[in-house]
């Protein structure tokens, strides 16, 4: 998957320590430092937004003291020389108000907050995972979502007490995936990733996962939101899953080899439930692609293989090649040979669409040509760079398909460029996109700002673990962006996709009328909106007489 | 090495989660019995020490297990 960038979800536990003060005009500043105190940065995020909801409260942040994020509360005027001196162990509370009263009162709510340590009331937290393993000895799988450098241990531990690991923690050191993966190997137990951001195992979904129905398509993905993608786009069509593995983005390495994928494709080969499987990755190295695609063709079962731009030129028998996550989601559905699964080929554009989109093509001023993504989804952004470069040719990122492609600077796009928000780039110190929007609104109307911009392409991915109303979040930026172009005199096209379920807790229809609320275009897979997009590019080329 | 898996698929969900407490009610909202572990960097953080810990319990167990 996409690098979640998890470490920056960690550090470190202790008392409160020393308190400074900074007086500036009509407000006041206050960091507090705990030493050797760990919160995650979900918890983290939610108690600041808390805190800065409080009236007279200007602005509030709870951050592990890495220098990153020092520097991040440096450049909000956050930083005491407390907070300075704050280690990459420490927590750092830091708060701006608008006067004494309301900045103890506030620190005090932080304390609360951070007292109640994120859990769910009445959840029993146990210190160790052996006394945990004790209490559950019949436990089976163990959910590691801690720093890289620690996480390695704990999956080891799981795993020589007998339990499937899925691990979710990014930033595990290659060799320590190697080692983990061995001994699970011979244990005939699973670990899921390291970075393994989705999974759905029994029907029931681990980390980032979208509700789906029960069915006869398995998957085995080495691609987080091509996964979630893919198996939203089966439920779609009236199919289902009976089981989707993730492996991590490294196992289709040479140097692991493809070890989990090997033991997902067996397993799901002998899986009674799964008639059709389906294999998703980012294009692996051609050695270890070999190894799997034998291993494949050595499956009893139809299986669907989506290495993302990379396409076969061999036909080989049971396997079925497809360039997009949607097509290897028809393809899945149609080898189960019912019929009333198969429905036609997608369309870029359909039916009111059409016109909406001829109105939009009619609006934007004479130098507005160019498309910009922002992603919480990697491969969804992956994708889209792929199907947009047919269109409009080199798309820049900050995970460019090419190096020579990569952004100068991650702050500033230029020409075509797509980004992933779901990189270390935007997740110092703070969550996920998927789940923290800040950024994106922020980028939104900074992409808006720029007179070039004629199209904004996003991802909203829906499911557990994502946040409560992402579309709701996006909305408002979506809005204030297209209303400032069309105050200038052009007009902004938001093209977006919802990557989600009709089952899903934030209900995929009622995001997608959110967007449109919004004034956003809404298309049901990421590869038709990134088709959209590049339409549009192509359309205002040609009416600027340019090329088309 | 076999490849096999066993003991996961089909069986009933019993999890423990380390780490990130939304995951956990993620899957008590699915029906999954779940134990959390409230995680805190052990030896302070310090990987080197830990390390060095980690070596000297390894080697009482082994002179344990010999002995």
């Amino acid at each position: 998957m996409h690098a979640l960038c998890r470490d920056m979800w960690l550090a470190h536990g202790v008392p409160p320590t020393q308190t400074v003060r900074v007086g500036l005009p009509n407000m006041v500043v206050q960091n507090v430092v705990k030493k050797n105190e760990y919160r995650d940065s979900v918890m983290l995020m939610k108690a600041s937004e808390a805190l800065r909801s409080a009236q007279g409260v200007l602005n509030a942040a709870l951050m592990m003291g890495t220098e990153a994020n020092k520097g991040l509360l440096r450049n909000g005027g956050l930083l005491t020389e407390d907070g300075e001196s704050a280690a990459a162990n420490d927590l750092i509370l830091a708060v701006q108000a608008a006067d004494e009263q309301t900045l103890q009162q506030a620190l005090r709510q932080a304390e609360e907050l951070l007292a109640s340590r994120g859990h769910s009331a009445g959840a029993t937290a146990f210190r160790l995972l052996d006394s945990a393993i004790r209490a559950m000895p019949d436990a089976n799988l163990a959910i590691i979502s801690i720093p890289g450098k620690f996480a390695g241990r704990e999956a080891r531990q799981a795993l020589e007490q007998g339990l499937h690991v899925f691990l979710f923690s990014d930033h595990v050191p290659l060799q320590e995936e190697i080692e983990l993966k061995t001994l699970a190997q011979r244990r005939g137990l699973l670990v899921m990733g390291p970075g393994c951001g989705t999974a759905i195992i029994n029907h029931v979904g681990l980390g980032f996962a979208n509700v789906v129905r029960p069915g006869p398509i398995g998957i085995v993905a080495a691609s987080g939101t091509g996964l979630q993608e893919v198996c939203v786009l089966i439920h779609r069509r009236g199919s289902g899953i009976s089981q989707a593995i993730g492996v991590g983005g490294r196992d289709l390495s040479d140097d692991v080899g493809g070890m989990t994928t090997l033991q997902g494709l067996q397993a799901l080969d002998a899986d009674e439930e799964t008639r059709v499987i389906v294999l998703l990755s980012k294009p692996p190295s051609p050695q270890t692609a070999e190894k799997v695609l034998r291993k494949a063709t050595q499956c009893r079962k139809p299986v669907v293989v989506n290495f993302l731009g990379m396409e076969s030129k061999q036909s080989r028998p049971h396997l079925v090649f497809t360039r997009t996550l949607e097509d290897a989601a028809l393809q899945a559905v149609a080898l189960l040979g019912d019929a009333s699964h198969v429905l036609d080929e997608p369309t870029a554009i359909e039916g009111d669409l059409e016109q909406k989109v001829a109105l939009e093509v009619t609006r934007f001023a004479p130098q507005q040509r160019y498309v910009r993504g922002l992603f919480s989804g990697g491969t969804l952004c992956y994708e889209s760079m792929l199907v947009l470069r047919d269109d409009v040719g080199d798309v820049y990122s900050n995970a460019p398909l090419q190096p020579s492609l990569k952004l100068h600077d991650v702050g500033v796009s230029q020409a075509h460029t797509l980004i992933d928000m779901g990189t270390e780039d935007f997740t110092q110190g703070r969550a996920h996109p998927m789940i923290d929007p800040s950024l994106r609104q922020a980028r939104i109307l900074q992409e808006a700002g720029d007179p070039e911009v004629a199209v904004l392409l996003l991802d909203v991915v829906l499911g557990y673990g994502s946040h409560p109303d992402p579309a709701g979040a996006l909305a408002g930026a979506i809005s204030e962006a297209r209303a400032r172009v069309s105050k200038r005199g052009g007009n902004l096209s938001v093209v977006a996709e919802v990557c989600g379920t009709d089952q899903d807790p934030q209900n995929l229809a009622l995001q997608e009328e959110r967007l449109r609320q919004a004034g956003a275009l809404v298309v049901p897979s990421n590869a038709q909106a990134a088709r959209l997009a590049g339409a549009l590019v192509r359309r205002i080329a040609l009416q600027k007489g340019g090329v088309a | 090495m076999t490849g096999e898996i066993s003991g996961l698929l089909g069986a009933r969900l019993k999890a423990i989660n380390v780490g990130l407490p939304l995951f956990a009610d993620a899957l008590r909202q699915q029906g999954i019995e779940v134990l959390e572990v409230d995680w805190q960097p052990p030896a302070g953080g310090d990987t080197d020490l830990l390390a060095l810990l980690d070596r000297l319990n390894q080697t009482e167990d082994d002179e344990g297990d010999s002995g």
